[in-house]
């Protein structure tokens, strides 16, 4: 059964600014540690110490260019989702950060021009599917491109290793 | 078939005539690579697959360079699991603790050749296509998917053509021209696309600071970075005894997405200011800013190989490191060590006052080595300058070449190489 929970999500926004590579995101000292749960506790942790208190599931990040440059860590798109954190949306992504993040099934959204519109603690709904993003607590309505299908179907499955296993069954 | 290299290398992993930017393929790579950061994590999705075998053990690197020599219980828990699961899987291209960074390893023992397609779990893997190969980083739960299943799908990406003219002054070497195309695309300027170099100036460019010059394309967002094979490709796979590969050049025709050119003539040394790699300025203007240092690092797979020892053998010689500075260089692999000790370089370096280390990953991210408080200062001829990769937030790192590194060291703040050398 498809998940279709995940194409609508709604959260409290936390925001970014530009560059913010993994290190800020999960700090270096961390990667040793596989454990999701683990890696959660210091999402943030140099730059925004109350995030990981504060943050709520479903909460979204809302962030400028170039969110998550930097080392190719997995770790941090982990801590986010492992925090609780249903989406991370930015005016753009490094590509390695995109990719583990649809990876491990955390939605991660370009949205041109979203970051000078949104503020700290306004209330998000993302349809994934048509490709809307509305900022409830300012009524303003943002476009973006949907995800390819095989991306949707990865989603669905809850991320790239049940997808790979589904694939393998099919032989293919 | 038409196109950039890059098209033409996908294109032909994809078994398919032409591709075009923007399309998705889904290749087999021809060689993968993990580390001991994210081979931990790629294992853990791995075993939660429940699948008993790789895809092919012939195909998959695994080199422990990050967190060595042995840093800390978890670190020396995680090379066992991954030293096990070597021996187990029948991974006989494996490298443990000592032998030196992934992505240099990978050149030095020849795996990178051009054509082929590499994928390996740290963004640095771009260095790769300095030897005329596509490669490019991805995650670990994507890794452990293609060591199940030996694919991936990669979107073709746009490419960007750069134009190196002209000889490059003395001082001035791959890390300059990385930092002047930087300072012109920022840091997210190629972000999806290649980087594909040109020009007459390449020849200028030895392997080791082409390494360099794709290396720090990862920093401007770049999905990989390409120079075609020449003349300087085939002396580096000779000396290899490589011989049987195949060239595939880009066509004359190939549309770019945008076209830049950089007469190296015209480049002075180049330091990149906290926080961003992209805040660049000259050498000499920064050090009329008296900026006062603490720390200075020779390594990384940025700039840890012998054209970085030997320059900072010619800084160094019958020179002292400033008191008050600790200055590390840490040669890339075992080999250049071994070339550094047999060239007196070592010597040198110890009578300066440097402390050399054994060949790893560590002084780019404080990784058991390197470390900085916060009102600290460090250069370093690494790639990131970022806000807390040496540990404390507020501490300050300066990018530079391996000689801007040296005489900085001995000077106790960030100058140009010139001013202490002459050469200007």
């Amino acid at each position: 059964m498809k998940d279709c929970s995940l194409f609508i999500v709604s959260g409290k926004v936390w925001t970014f600014g530009d560059n913010c590579d993994t290190g800020q995101i999960v700090p270096g000292r961390y990667i040793p540690v596989t454990d999701s749960h683990e890696l959660a506790k210091h999402a943030f942790e140099d730059v925004a110490p109350n995030f990981v208190k504060e943050v709520q599931k479903g909460d979204i990040v809302v962030a400028g260019t170039n969110f998550g440059c930097g080392s190719s860590r997995e770790h941090a798109p982990k801590a986010l989702k492992f925090a609780g954190v249903s989406a991370v949306v930015a005016e753009s992504f490094a590509r390695i950060f995109y990719r583990n993040a649809l990876n491990i099934g955390l939605l991660a959204i370009p949205v041109f021009g979203i970051r000078k519109e949104t503020k700290q603690g306004d209330l998000l709904e993302i349809d994934v599917t048509r490709g809307i993003v509305k900022n409830c607590t300012r009524n303003k309505t943002f476009k973006f491109v949907p995800y390819d299908q095989f991306i949707i179907d990865m989603l669905a499955e809850g991320g790239i290793t049940k997808y790979t296993l589904k694939m393998l069954e099919k032989n293919d | 078939m038409q196109g950039t290299l890059t098209q033409k290398l996908l294109a032909k992993a994809a078994g398919r005539e032409a591709v075009q930017p923007g399309e998705i393929v889904h290749i087999e790579p021809d060689l993968v690579m993990t580390h001991d950061h994210q081979g931990p994590m790629t294992l853990c999705e791995f075993n939660q697959m429940g699948i008993k075998k790789v895809w092919n053990p012939e195909k998959i690197v695994i080199v422990l360079d990050h967190r060595t020599p042995t840093q800390s219980t978890i670190a020396a828990q995680n090379h066992q699991l991954l030293r096990k699961f070597a021996k187990d899987q029948g991974i006989t291209r494996f490298f443990d603790v000592g032998e030196g960074i992934c992505h240099d390893i990978l050149a030095e023992k020849g795996f990178v050749q051009p054509g082929k397609l590499i994928v390996a779990t740290d963004s640095h893997t771009v260095t790769a296509g300095a030897i005329g190969a596509f490669a490019t980083g991805i995650g670990s739960s994507e890794m452990a998917a293609v060591w199940a299943r030996g694919k991936l799908w990669l979107r073709v990406p746009e490419t960007i053509k750069v134009i190196l003219t002209g000889k490059p002054p003395a001082f001035v070497g791959g890390k300059d021209v990385a930092l002047k195309l930087l300072q012109v695309l920022t840091t997210d300027g190629a972000t999806y696309k290649a980087v594909e170099f040109h020009g007459d100036g390449l020849r200028y460019l030895n392997m080791d600071e082409r390494m360099t010059l794709c290396n720090m394309c990862l920093e401007m967002g770049a999905k990989n970075a390409i120079i075609p094979p020449d003349e300087v490709t085939e002396d580096f796979l000779k000396e290899k005894e490589i011989t049987d590969y195949e060239v595939i050049t880009p066509d004359k025709n190939a549309e770019y997405s945008r076209v830049i050119e950089i007469n190296l003539l015209d480049l002075e040394p180049l330091v990149a200011k906290p926080y961003s790699p992209d805040n660049v300025a000259a050498a000499k203007e920064v050090e009329e800013e008296n900026v006062v240092i603490n720390q200075a690092i020779i390594g990384t797979c940025t700039n840890g190989r012998m054209t970085d020892m030997r320059l900072a053998a010619k800084i160094l010689e019958g020179k002292k490191v400033k008191p008050g500075v600790r200055f590390l260089i840490v040669p890339a692999t075992k080999k250049v060590y071994l070339q550094a000790v047999k060239e007196g370089l070592v010597e040198i370096f110890t009578n300066a006052g440097a402390m050399v280390g054994v060949p790893c990953c560590g002084p780019c991210g404080a990784y058991g080595m390197g470390a900085m408080a916060d009102d600290e200062v460090c250069i370093t001829a690494g790639s990131r300058n970022f806000v807390g990769r040496l540990g404390a937030p507020e501490a300050r790192i300066y990018l530079g070449n391996s000689a801007t590194v040296a005489a900085s060291a001995v000077a106790g703040k960030v100058i140009d190489p010139r001013s202490m050398m002459g050469g200007v």
